[in-house]
């Protein structure tokens, strides 16, 4: 498959504290690409040096077929671990991507009705998007990701403030964006599970260090890596 | 008359005086919210943007304007009075411009107590808003106009908040107004009362001087008016504070 994009030589730092330390990655175009370690170990960090909101102390980030700088971003959503919510109508939060790009108002209106009906939350449009519980503001802030069709959907641990049925939908959902729209969808998680039943490939995040790219097969049953083996028994690695 | 008596006697006359519409009474009152409504709207359209740039642009004496937003927020009145006052006196460096004792010049005053208390107040909102709302602006595609229209839609009710403390501290105020002011009225006598229409006369400074004449029940009335103007204020600011 071809390569989407390249992160090449990336580290980052917070002040003294190294985060990321010499990150080499391909990501393939149309793959669902698992980002998994332990909390800490930069997983959010990297992403949202993908979708170019932090600059990365080194190295550089190669992007194919897409054209970098202001409307490269256009093109991929991030999807923070914390449900985002703007004071407004959970219309106008899912519809906020679409005005920006100036679509119309009866399009706007068709998608984000089809995009609340995905997520589970058919006519919550007029509710007050404050209101709304932990689990239904991530599937509206889900909802609001994916409703401009990006290209490349940044993901961060997408459901965990959900309960069962809502987590295998929406892993029901990113399947289906990625299967008929072609995009191109890297997820940040701590649960195996997910893995196992989502991803094509898994990067393992260990202390800013990524220890092990492997096919999802691959890092089930011959993780190169013994703590990548570690944490897929799900023994504690700190 | 027993003080009892005088009292209930003021206050029957107050509210004759202003279900009977009476013109003096009514033509303090417009000067008020005439002089009050426009130095707030004026401080509003100054204070908004003032807040917006030390929110969001680091230039150059930034903390300095900071702090002197923080102390022009606790200004004493009869100092801002009093600084204008030389201002525009006609030996002042501003005299030639003849606007002392004039609505223009309490305007001025109010104007200048009332910027730094909208501007502080809106800035605290502004300040307020999560940084996680402005970054989804942008992962959505929004540019940095778009995040600034995104902050104003978050700090909305702490603006119009900020407002309403504007001028519900310019209704109130008495010491500056009444200083460049002078609590004019017109000569002869509208209404039967005091003297003739507002020129400067606004309902503090008004209550002031009729008050030391002695004339209770004006004085009663203009403070009816005033505090009625001020719970309709601060009551619509409550409301705005709870769905904000
Ligand atoms: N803005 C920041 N300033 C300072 N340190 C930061 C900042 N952002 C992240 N860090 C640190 O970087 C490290 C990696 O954080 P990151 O959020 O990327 O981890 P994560 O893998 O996403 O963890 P989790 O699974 O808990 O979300 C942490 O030690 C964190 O404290
Ligand atoms: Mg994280």
């Amino acid at each position: 498959m071809e390569e989407l994009f390249r992160v090449e030589n990336v580290c980052m730092a917070f002040g003294k504290k190294e985060v990321l330390k010499n990150i080499n990655l391909g990501i393939r175009r149309g793959e669902i690409f698992a980002l998994i370690g332990p909390s800490g170990a930069g997983k959010t960090t990297l992403l949202r040096i993908l979708n170019l909101f932090e600059k990365p102390v080194c190295g550089t980030l190669i992007f194919n077929g897409l054209d970098t700088g202001k409307t490269l971003r256009r093109r991929m959503s991030l999807l923070f671990q914390t449900p985002v919510v703007f004071n407004a109508s959970v219309f106008e939060n899912v519809a906020y991507g679409l005005k920006v790009r100036g679509f119309d108002k009866r399009i706007i209106e068709k998608k984000v009705v089809e995009a609340l009906n995905t997520v589970g939350l058919p006519g919550m449009g007029k509710e007050k998007a404050r209101m709304l519980s932990g689990g239904e503001a991530q599937r509206m802030a889900f909802a609001r990701a994916i409703v401009y069709d990006p290209e490349i959907l940044l993901l961060d641990e997408p459901t965990s403030n959900l309960d069962p049925a809502n987590v295998a939908n929406i892993e029901d959902i990113i399947k289906r964006i990625r299967d008929e729209r072609g995009t191109t969808i890297v997820i940040a998680t701590h649960n195996i599970h997910q893995v196992r039943r989502i991803a094509d490939r898994v990067g393992v995040l260990l202390n800013g260090e990524l220890i092990e790219v492997n096919s999802k097969d691959g890092i089930f049953t011959a993780p190169q890596d013994e703590r990548s083996a570690a944490f897929i028994r799900g023994e504690m690695i700190y | 008359m027993s003080s009892t008596e005088f009292l209930i006697q003021g206050i029957s006359k107050a509210f004759e005086l202003i279900f009977s519409l009476n013109p003096y009474i009514l033509s303090i009152t417009g000067v008020s919210i005439k002089v009050s409504g426009t130095a707030t709207i004026l401080a509003t359209l100054t204070a908004i943007p003032l807040a917006y740039a030390l929110a969001f642009l680091h230039f150059r004496g930034r903390q300095a304007l900071i702090a002197l937003v923080n102390t022009g927020m606790g200004l004493p009145p009869v100092f801002v009075g009093l600084f204008i006052f030389i201002m525009l006196v006609p030996a002042g460096p501003l005299g030639f411009a003849n606007k002392i004792f004039t609505p223009q010049a309490m305007i001025l005053a109010q104007y200048i107590l009332v910027t730094p208390i909208i501007t502080g107040i809106s800035l605290a909102a502004i300040k307020a808003v999560p940084k996680p709302i402005i970054e989804t602006v942008y992962t959505l595609g929004g540019n940095w106009k778009e995040a600034i229209i995104m902050t104003f839609r978050e700090a909305r009710f702490g603006i119009i908040t900020a407002i309403l403390a504007g001028l519900g501290r310019a209704l109130a105020e008495v010491g500056a107004i009444l200083i460049v002011g002078g609590n004019i009225a017109y000569t002869g006598s509208v209404g039967g009362i005091g003297e003739g229409a507002s020129y400067t006369r606004t309902l503090t400074t008004a209550i002031t001087s009729e008050t030391s004449k002695g004339d209770i029940s004006t004085s009663i009335a203009l403070g009816i008016i005033l505090i009625s103007l001020n719970l309709s204020i601060n009551m619509l600011a409550n409301f705005f504070q709870r769905r904000g």
